[in-house]
């Protein structure tokens, strides 16, 4: 076994350990927000070493390219999902958590709420 | 390769609990969240599935499935939200 093949493989491994990390806090934590933040973050972060970890397991210039180019998109896309999703859910009306102790968006979301409808 | 598989099986671990929350989800905004973490580690499956093969392919799948999960999230997220999708 070389050594590009153990190094891709530890890669990988903490990529899995980072993703199992996230999914114990989408099942454990309180709120949809709290759920939100850590599952994201934690599995963009897994996803991303996990496909470094395959570039550098194969050591093939485009398969590197390709995962490095899906790569670069889930670390721009995942985040603004995110955002898209918890700005949905609080506008659709999903409660914090009783002891979150910020809101940022609530008189935004106010202002959106009473803005008058659009053509339907 | 047989390490590999052992990565799988975290993985999989992963994805029960994910199809734990959408199944048993609260809320709508629940289950989309679940939905759209599922698609992401998702990818983390085929890039494992490139390499226990060792088709090269693979990695064009996982482009094509995380373009498709992002866009898919964000429909979900218009949907939550009450709004149209053109707006």
């Amino acid at each position: 076994m070389s050594s590009n093949v153990i190094i891709g493989y530890v890669i990988i491994t903490i990529g899995a350990i980072f993703d199992l990390l996230g999914c114990i806090g989408l099942l454990r934590l309180p709120d949809v927000y709290n759920r939100l933040q850590a599952a994201t973050k934690s599995v963009t972060l897994g996803t991303m070493m996990i496909l470094i970890g395959t570039a550098v397991v194969t050591a093939s210039p485009w398969v590197g390219i390709k995962a490095g180019l899906c790569a670069v998109f889930i670390l721009l896309a995942s985040p603004t999902a995110a955002h898209a999703l918890a700005r949905g859910s609080y506008l659709a009306g999903v409660r914090m958590w009783d002891k979150s102790v910020v809101n940022k968006f609530k008189e935004r979301a106010e202002e959106l709420k009473y803005e008058p409808g659009e053509g339907e | 390769m047989s390490f590999l598989y052992f990565i799988a099986g975290i993985l999989a671990v992963s994805s029960f609990m994910i199809l734990y929350r959408i199944g048993h989800g609260p809320s709508a905004s629940d289950r989309a969240v679940a939905i759209d973490i599922l698609g992401v580690l998702v990818v983390g499956f085929v890039c494992l599935s490139a390499i226990v093969t060792g088709q090269d392919f693979y990695i064009n799948l996982a482009i094509a499935w995380s373009l498709v999960n992002y866009i898919g999230t964000l429909a979900l997220a218009k949907y939550l939200e009450g709004r149209r999708f053109d707006e």
